[in-house]
């Protein structure tokens, strides 16, 4: 029962250390053990379009460090990604690419819309003929983040968010709902 | 997006031709860059536009001259507050309206370290598009001092809109000038470390050397502003040629290489760095005492007419073009924005080389997209 009590916290490995003669037994579930390990190591994509992607630089960056919640293996490919960070407005002309992004990605794949021009066009909502209001339009949202630009705090937020929305997701019993 | 790249796909014997983007980390943004190979050779680039425009410029048209403002906030996102000084200038030129000498300073102030935050990050992401990983975080960790600066003074990290028509939106805090001052001291001690790590780096120096000329002549046909024609030669700092705000109040010099080179746009930027703080030093402590914005009616109208202003921004010299037709809104807005005839010398500077210095030359030419599509 040592390790499990050294192991305690938010990050706990779920399940339970039976001791034995040679070392021990762990009972848990399948769906915790899958979930614990995607939660923590999201992968996200190299994405930004505008103002925002600085920001994201900066949760990168030494001050904010996005890697103490295992998000700094930035892919430039979305073959290799988790997670989308949509950072910046997304215009017409962009929007085809955006989808095409998110089709390559492979599953289970999650998305961040982040600041105000990916939830509803933000300040460029009014008398523009070229930007799409709201990128929920395209692809499927699973964390809204509001702000121009949102601070690397918000963000940071949003991706802790994120991981517990993937902590209490069941892994066999979505598949069923996604065939009905 | 397929109808854009399939059009002109005739390629020669042995020709080549790849799409760079819209979603490629070393441009800097979504920029499509379509490129015919011979081998490694770069024949021909051609740069798609469009993936972020915003249609500011219409936009405008139907916002009053006070709010206008905060849409070029988002244009050059590095530089938001010379953006929004370039606009603020237009219109007091409009009005014939005389600024305040408190907010003369406090502008020049904002402005320099604007310019100073923009090139630390233009350093850390040439650092990055080059391979090298470590001046990304030392460039962000004294960028995050200035953005602490900016916070506490303008309310907003990046997209201030600190700068209205008559001076600026608010006096500065109190804290203002002392932690300045902390920055500027912490900011020039590490100028040599940044030397060490990157500037005499060989592996840095082959990748940039002799790679991307720009001839002087070409700088100018091209319209090239900014670092990117001082590297060829051109004296071009609109500070000191047609200078605004407080730049007549202090001595500074404008950087002029002659290389034309990569690697003379690199040391323009490092250099220009070094006389952003000197700049900063000058005014931080005679700050004078007064309003910090002129008196302006509650609905700006602009007198029938067309007015100019030029700024120099990080990138270049940006232009606020304004016609008026007399009415609370502008009639048309237009911007000249330096990245656009920046990147238009882009294909010049690519052609007969390889494709690796393709993003060497991307990144000392420093573009930031929605500055060109606005």
């Amino acid at each position: 029962m040592e390790i499990n009590k050294s192991m305690e916290g938010p990050l706990t490995f779920p399940g339970q250390v039976h001791e034995t003669a040679d070392g021990g037994i762990l009972v848990t579930k399948l769906d915790d053990v899958i979930n614990w390990a995607r939660s923590n190591s999201l992968w996200p994509l190299v994405f930004g379009t505008s103002c925002c992607a600085i920001e994201m630089m900066s949760t990168a960056g030494a001050k904010h460090d996005w890697s103490r919640f295992g998000f700094e293996v930035a892919r430039a490919t979305p073959r290799q990604a988790d997670l989308i960070i949509v950072a910046g407005t997304i215009v017409m002309k962009m929007a085809p690419v955006l989808k095409r992004l998110y089709d390559q990605m492979p599953e289970p794949k999650y998305v961040i819309a982040m600041g105000a021009c990916t939830i509803s066009g933000g300040p460029f909502f009014y008398n523009t003929y070229s930007v799409v209001k709201g990128v929920d339009h395209v692809i499927p949202v699973d964390v809204y983040i509001p702000g121009c630009p949102p601070r690397p705090e918000a963000l940071l937020h949003s991706m802790i968010t994120l991981q517990e929305k993937i902590k209490n997701e069941q892994y066999f019993k979505k598949k069923i709902e996604d065939v009905r | 997006m397929r109808g854009l790249i399939e059009d002109d796909y005739v390629t020669e014997e042995g020709e080549f031709v790849i799409n760079i983007g819209p979603q490629h980390p070393s441009t800097h943004g979504v920029l499509h860059l379509k490129v015919w190979l011979d081998g490694e050779t770069v024949k021909k680039v051609q740069p798609h536009l469009g993936f972020i425009h915003r249609s500011i410029e219409k936009m405008s048209e139907s916002l009053s001259y006070r709010n206008f403002i905060f849409a070029t906030s988002r244009m050059d996102y590095l530089a938001a507050h010379i953006n929004n000084e370039a606009c603020a200038l237009t219109v007091e030129k409009g009005l014939q309206l005389e600024v305040p000498d408190r907010a003369k300073y406090i502008r020049t102030i904002l402005a320099e370290l604007t310019r100073l935050q923009s090139h630390l990050l233009w350093w850390g992401c040439t650092g990055l598009d080059l391979g090298a990983v470590t001046p990304f975080f030392y460039a962000f960790r004294e960028r995050e001092f200035i953005m602490e600066i900016m916070e506490e003074t303008c309310g907003a990290r990046l997209t201030q809109n600190f700068m209205v028509p008559g001076g600026v939106m608010y006096d500065i805090h109190p804290n203002f000038q002392k932690r300045t001052k902390e920055v500027l001291t912490q900011i020039k001690s590490k100028f040599q470390e940044y030397d060490n790590i990157m500037t005499g780096n060989v592996i840095f120096e082959n990748r940039t050397k002799g790679v991307g000329l720009l001839s002087k002549e070409d700088a100018i046909s091209y319209g090239v502003t900014g670092p990117t024609a001082r590297a060829s030669g051109v004296s071009c700092d609109i500070r000191k040629l047609i200078p605004y705000s407080a730049y007549d109040q202090v001595q500074f010099d404008e950087i002029l290489g002659t290389g034309g080179d990569c690697y003379a746009r690199y040391m323009i930027r490092m250099h220009e760095m070094k006389q952003s703080v000197f700049i900063i030093e000058q005014l931080i402590d005679n700050i004078p005492e007064g309003e910090f914005q002129a008196k302006t009616k509650n609905v700006i109208k602009l007198p029938k007419g067309e007015f100019y202003q030029r700024v120099e921004t990080p990138r270049g010299e940006l232009g606020v073009f304004i016609v008026s037709d007399g009415a609370a809104s502008p009639y048309r807005i237009k911007y000249r924005s330096p990245g656009f005839s920046n990147l238009s010398a882009l294909p010049l500077m690519a052609k007969g080389g390889k494709i690796g210095d393709l993003v060497a030359i991307m990144s000392t030419i420093d573009l930031v997209i929605p500055d060109i599509d606005r």
